[in-house]
């Protein structure tokens, strides 16, 4: 169970949270959605003893994190945004380290690190140095070690930012399973898939503010059924419309050419916040309405997404 | 505990997979001082009544031992951030007590690892010298306080550039002025002034006279004491400020 009441963090002038109020049940998959710069790794870091809070309060199973700091910290696992291995040790030495630094006996060690590179894939490359393994395998060595101690709730940032499709899929089969065995979990994430298929419930980040939580479908509700785009002189629009009929209508006026889909997340989020979540770098301008050509979506019931 | 022992034990692992380059890197500088400082000069020199590499290999102990200890301050910015790997600590439920003594006591076995490099390697000179309880004493203490503050000083550096800029600030005079290649004496009276502000001053003393089985220099051992605690404290307060 995770309890957040009025999290504010500045950094100098930056504010990069500004009073954010959440509760996560025990066993709930929870994917926090927003934008590159929306705070998503700030709140994991104060969540997990990282970064300094700036004000608010926050509590992890009940304990909170400032007044009962360890015992806080003895409930979370944490596999961070960029890779923090030991790139000179082994597989296996990272995990027994970290076993250790949660005070786990020898033989669970043992055990635990058997079991674990059993479940993710990687028994055969226990003793190999973390240098030479590939991006992917890396990160599935970090969900192990943030495993190990058998952690309650499990911070999970960005967990498949940079993998290819075919990893991915793994690694959301892998947090299924991590839910499925008894932990909550808190996802950041700024792929739409990534939260529409793993989550129960998502959170809208933007700015430091959450803008809505929900769980998908009921976000997608918001929207409409039906989303259409299509391309005038100006550029990309998106229409939506509660049923199919409804869509075809004006479809059949549209010039350029259209697509029609499904709603997704993405589009719940625009709606919401006046902009994508996926923006391509380096690109933060606002998005009124429509869409500009090249983060459009343009395949038929896919999920749209930006660039990278 | 457990915490202190994680991250020792963390340091040791790495030490071991580069054990080979590790020593030979311990074994190098000293090596080339021996052989052009002391081997060619040889014993025509004679200081404070000693032949000069007598009075050298004290000296390089004490170097060393605080290069070597103070050399973790470099791998405690790499893992911090370069690696991120400082983030794996600070998640986890230890104290900061934990944390500073693990990384302590793991520049004081990299600093003990060297003493016996230089020991060895000073055996072929054939140079005679007391290493009892007293000469331990003082290498373990110089290598705690420089140990201690490359904890102190890699928690509050902005950056691995400022890193080596304190290194080669601080460390490296102080490796060549402090009383390791020639007696304090020779240089003017504010100099020498100056110079016994320096811990590493009273470590090469102290484990001179130790070596030269003269008696026990207890007050330049209490005064490293004394700072090697300041030391340790400040590395306290200064992980506690890590966090952003
Ligand atoms: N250590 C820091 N120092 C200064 N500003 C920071 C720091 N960390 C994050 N920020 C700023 O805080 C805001 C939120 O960042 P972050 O939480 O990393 O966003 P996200 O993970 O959603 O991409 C951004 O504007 C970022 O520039
Ligand atoms: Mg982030």
């Amino acid at each position: 169970m995770i309890k957040i009441e009025d999290l504010r963090k500045s950094y100098g002038k930056t504010r990069a949270l500004s009073g954010i109020d959440l509760h996560v049940p025990a066993g709930e998959l929870f994917a926090y959605l927003g934008p590159n710069g929306a705070g998503k790794t700030t709140t994991i870091r104060i969540l997990t003893g990282l970064t300094r809070l700036g004000q608010g309060r926050a509590a992890l199973n009940g304990h909170d994190i400032v007044r009962a700091s360890l015992a806080a910290k003895r409930q979370c696992g944490l596999v961070p945004q960029q890779v923090n291995l030991d790139s000179e040790l082994t597989v296996q030495e990272n995990l027994d380290i970290h076993g250790r630094l949660f005070s786990m006996a020898a033989t669970a060690r043992r055990s635990r690190i058997h079991e674990l590179l059993d479940y993710v894939n990687l028994l055969d490359r226990r003793d190999s140095l973390v240098k030479h393994l590939s991006g992917g395998m890396k990160r599935r060595v970090m969900l192990a070690r943030a495993l190990m101690h058998q952690p309650r709730i499990l911070f999970l940032d960005e967990p498949t930012v940079g993998l290819d499709a075919q990893i991915r899929r793994r690694i959301w089969a892998l947090i299924k399973k991590i839910q499925q065995d008894g932990a909550t979990i808190f996802l950041t994430t700024h792929y739409i898939e990534e939260a529409e298929f793993l989550a129960d419930r998502v959170a809208f980040l933007d700015e430091g503010r959450i803008k809505a939580v929900d769980t998908p479908a009921v976000l997608m509700k918001g929207v409409g059924q039906w989303a259409m785009d299509w391309l005038s002189d100006k550029g990309m629009h998106t229409d939506y419309f509660p049923d199919r009929e409804a869509a075809v209508q004006p479809a059949g006026t549209a010039k350029n050419g259209f697509t029609l889909r499904r709603v997704n997340l993405e589009d719940a989020f625009l709606m919401l916040t006046g902009k994508k979540v996926a923006v391509p770098a380096g690109d933060d301008k606002r998005l009124h309405g429509g869409s500009s050509a090249h983060a459009a979506h343009t395949s038929h019931g896919g999920h749209g997404k930006g660039g990278h | 505990m457990n915490g202190f022992i994680a991250v020792y034990l963390r340091e040791m692992l790495i030490l071991k997979h580069r054990l080979k380059r590790q020593l030979a890197g311990m074994a190098v500088s000293p090596l080339l001082y021996l052989i052009a400082f002391g081997y060619a000069m040889g014993d025509s020199v004679q200081i404070e009544g000693v032949g000069y590499l007598q009075f050298l290999i004290p000296g390089l102990v004490a170097m060393s031992s605080m290069t070597q200890s103070f050399g973790i301050a470099t791998d405690i910015n790499v893992a911090r951030f370069y690696w991120h790997i400082f983030e794996e600590f600070q998640a986890a439920p230890i104290s900061n007590v934990a944390y500073v003594g693990g990384e302590v006591l793991a520049g004081m076995t990299r600093a003990l690892l060297a003493v016996g490099v230089i020991l060895i390697l000073g055996l072929p000179f054939g140079v005679m010298l007391q290493y009892g309880p007293v000469f331990w004493l003082t290498v373990i203490l110089n290598s705690f306080t420089f140990a201690s503050l490359a904890v102190a000083l890699a928690m509050l550096v902005k950056s691995h550039a400022d890193q080596s800029l304190l290194t080669s600030f601080v460390i490296t005079p102080m490796a060549f002025l402090g009383g390791t290649f020639f007696p304090l004496e020779r240089l003017p009276v504010w100099a020498q002034k100056v110079l016994q502000a320096l811990p590493l001053t009273h470590a090469s003393g102290a484990i001179r006279t130790a070596a030269l089985g003269g008696p026990p220099d207890w007050r330049g051992i209490l005064l490293l004491a004394g700072v090697g605690a300041v030391f340790f404290a400040g590395a306290l307060m200064t992980v506690k400020q890590a966090r952003d």
